[in-house]
């Protein structure tokens, strides 16, 4: 039976036409399968195993490679808490552990009314704007433990939905390619000259021989 | 809403903005903010380069000496010149998994100028002939997905991309892919080995150079975000001006992160080669001072990976050679700021601790090493360690990198500088890096490790076998359950 819904399953199919090599569309597929779960489920590795022709065995290796996929439902919203260097500075370690309190878990942890899983994360990319914390990757920028303790709360009374959505949601806008879209797909068997780049080159070597006074080499094989 | 602030960035005078010009423009993320603000009218550039032949493009960058801003510093044309004349199909792949700690610009780059960049990406595609360009955003960005996503879509509806583009024979693909958080996926070989659909572990070079043997093993050439954003200013205003700026080595401007213990902390375009550290650190458009009452105790010229500089270094221009021959890189352009107040060791721990957990596991020296290093550090900062812990963590380093380690001049010591990159018994450079916080700190602060050491003899612990100690580690990916 399909795990993916059937209108996940025909984007996961859209997906997977826009790569020359069906399994390059393994990530964003298993990312697929999180947004609609909220975790990746083992029979959604087995479903996108089929549809990219590998093994569930390889997409599980690749999958579990990668921090963001939970192999097992986590909270509705993932708190990560950057504690690297920049943040550290700012006082980002002790946001985590005033975190920890607030909540009541340590870093992995996930409350018991399911609604925050804690993280202790690595550089996202925020370092000016230290301490930072994402919340199911959406940003909060130079946060005190009163402001922590504010966003929290926002969090649990439904405040931020339309700005945080549930654990799993990537972008909010898809790129649009379907078949209607695509230029080319090109394999790596096929080995053709691109057509601009063929005309230039033999307008190059018609205006060479031009030059050099012979006739025109386009065609010669020699 | 709390803590939104939106970061900082201010010009010098008579700076062009080469990339950052429409940060500040609310809708300088759609088609119709990029055709009518910022320092050039958008896809003007592609309408010209369209009338050009590919290798007229490829010259004008190489003339121009556009240098790599993702770490390495290499110059793009001379890097699209390596692919094999005569294979095809070539593909492009855009390294946008930005995840050096201290580095913040691709992702602005995503968020603020999506169009500059498939611009960017779309002159590169013409130049070298490719089949597809595939754009690699980190996963924990969504919102640069989301505006990749509509600048995408908003541009294969007005036929700047797909099919015919501007109704010629170029047609090429950007299609937008994301990762999942892994920092080693930002090395290109891994990044390509995850474009695949795999683990993100990195390819022995050579063979595997991405030019020669990249993506499905074809000719692929890896570019960061920040140097393709660089190309439809580099076609709007001509190779004069774009060298016009910075330095004659190193031309143009580079996006910096200026961050930690500074009274303004924020990302900066920057003249490269002309601007000191001095002028980033203390200047009022920039940093505008070390945090008021402090001073500066140390600093990171270029992301976590880059050996520590000190206050000796400050009036080094930020110029990639330079740096190098001082012993340190310029890397991601993540300049982070320490005052007196840090501990030396907790934060070599902390950027040790990083790589210990993103080492993808592939060889012995760094899997096991940085864990090592961690637990050493961790049990020294915890009043835990021992006399020899010093000697034991510079002889696991030696063991990643073989030394002598690249380190900064240190006058009042009589030390020269020994220049980066370092040595490596490792498949890539991720190892290495986590021996240059440690070689930084022992070497300067050699003291406060002496003095937590000798703290633990005061509160007399026996001596602990090593596997009681506190398990801190989290191992290399995927060796242990997630979270
Ligand atoms: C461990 C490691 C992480 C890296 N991370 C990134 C990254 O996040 N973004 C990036 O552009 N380059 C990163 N690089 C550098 C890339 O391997 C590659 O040199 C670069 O993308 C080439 O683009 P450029 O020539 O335009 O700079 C990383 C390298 C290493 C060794
Ligand atoms: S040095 Fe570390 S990250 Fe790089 S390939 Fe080896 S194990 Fe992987
Ligand atoms: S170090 Fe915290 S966001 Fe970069």
């Amino acid at each position: 039976m399909s795990r993916f819904s059937p209108a996940n399953l025909r984007l996961a199919q859209e997906i997977i036409r826009r790569y020359p090599v069906a399994k390059s569309a393994t990530i964003p597929l298993c990312h697929l399968a999180q947004e609609q779960d909220g975790y990746l489920a083992d029979d959604s590795m087995a479903q996108i195993a089929e549809l990219v022709g590998c093994s569930s065995a390889e997409v599980l290796g690749t999958a579990s490679f990668y921090e963001m996929f939970k192999m097992h439902s986590v909270g509705k919203f993932c708190l990560g808490v950057c504690t690297n260097i920049s943040c550290q500075l700012l006082g980002g370690e002790e946001l985590l552990e005033h975190a920890e309190q607030t909540l009541g878990i340590r870093p992995g942890g996930t409350t018991a009314d399911g609604l925050f899983t804690l993280e202790d994360v690595e550089c996202i990319a925020a370092c000016t704007e230290a301490p930072a914390v994402q919340v199911n990757y959406r940003y909060f920028h130079r946060l005190t433990p009163q402001d922590l303790d504010q966003l929290i709360e926002e969090l649990r009374s439904g405040a931020l939905d339309g700005v945080v959505p549930a654990h799993g949601t990537l972008g909010k806008v898809r790129q649009d390619l379907g078949e209607d879209r695509i230029a080319n797909i090109t394999p790596p068997e096929d080995q053709t000259e691109p057509v601009w780049l063929r005309r230039h080159r033999e307008l190059a070597e018609a205006a060479a021989a031009a030059d050099a006074g012979t006739p025109s080499a386009v065609g010669n094989d020699s | 809403m709390i803590g939104t602030v939106t970061p900082a960035s201010k010009m010098a005078e008579g700076v062009p903005a080469v990339v950052s010009s429409r940060f500040g423009v609310p809708d300088g993320h759609t088609l119709a903010g990029y055709t009518s603000s910022g320092s050039y009218k958008g896809y003007e550039a592609l309408r010209q380069v369209l009338e050009m032949s590919p290798a007229q493009v490829g010259s004008v960058v190489k003339d121009a000496t556009v240098l790599g801003r993702g770490g390495a510093g290499f110059p793009a044309g001379v890097k699209w010149g390596f692919c094999p004349p005569g294979v095809w199909p070539r593909y492009i792949v855009v390294n946008g998994d930005e995840s050096e700690p201290g580095t913040y610009k691709d992702r602005l780059l995503m968020e603020r100028d999506p169009h500059q960049l498939i611009e960017g990406c779309l002159i590169a595609a013409y130049a070298i002939g490719a089949a597809q360009v595939f754009l690699y955003a980190r996963g924990e960005m969504p919102h640069a997905h989301e505006r990749l996503a509509a600048a995408l879509n908003e541009a294969y509806a007005a036929g700047l991309i797909g099919k015919n583009i501007l109704g010629t024979d170029f047609s090429v693909d950007i299609v937008l892919h994301w990762g999942a958080g892994a920092y080693i996926v930002g090395e290109e070989t891994a990044l390509i080995e995850s474009l695949e659909g795999n683990r993100g572990m990195p390819r022995l070079k050579p063979p595997f150079f991405p030019a020669a043997k990249g993506l499905y093993m074809a000719p692929t050439i890896v570019n960061n975000v920040e140097t393709l954003a660089n190309l439809p200013w580099l076609f709007n205003h001509g190779v004069e001006q774009y060298r016009s700026v910075g330095t004659e080595a190193s031309p143009g401007t580079r996006l910096i992160a200026l961050s930690g213990h500074v009274n303004n902390p924020g990302i900066f375009e920057i003249p490269q080669g002309t601007t000191t550290f001095r002028d980033l650190f203390e200047s009022e458009i920039y940093g505008n001072g070390i945090r008021t009452g402090h001073e500066l105790k140390m600093f990171i010229p270029g992301g976590a990976s880059a050996p520590w500089f000190f206050p000796e270094q400050i009036d080094l221009p930020l110029e990639g050679r330079l740096i190098g021959g001082q012993g340190s890189m310029l890397g991601s352009g993540a300049v982070v700021v320490m005052d007196e107040t840090t501990d030396a060791v907790r934060a070599a721990l902390r950027l040790v601790r990083f790589f210990a957990r993103e080492s993808c596991g592939k060889c012995t020296p760094c899997r096991e090493g940085t864990t090592w290093e961690e637990k050493i550090l961790q049990r020294i900062l915890d009043g835990h360690g021992r006399p020899s812990d010093i000697d034991l963590l510079l002889d696991v380093a030696d063991n990643i990198s073989p030394g002598p380690y690249p380190v900064a001049a240190d006058p009042g010591n009589d030390l020269e500088a020994i220049p980066f990159p370092p040595r490596q018994t490792t498949i890539c450079p991720l190892g290495p890096s986590s021996v240059a916080p440690i070689t930084s700190a022992i070497r300067r602060f050699r003291h406060e490790f002496e003095a937590k050491i000798v703290q633990r003899d005061l509160i007399s612990v026996s001596s602990e076998p090593f596997t009681d100690l506190p398990e801190q580690s989290s191992l290399a990916h995927g060796a242990v359950g997630h979270v």
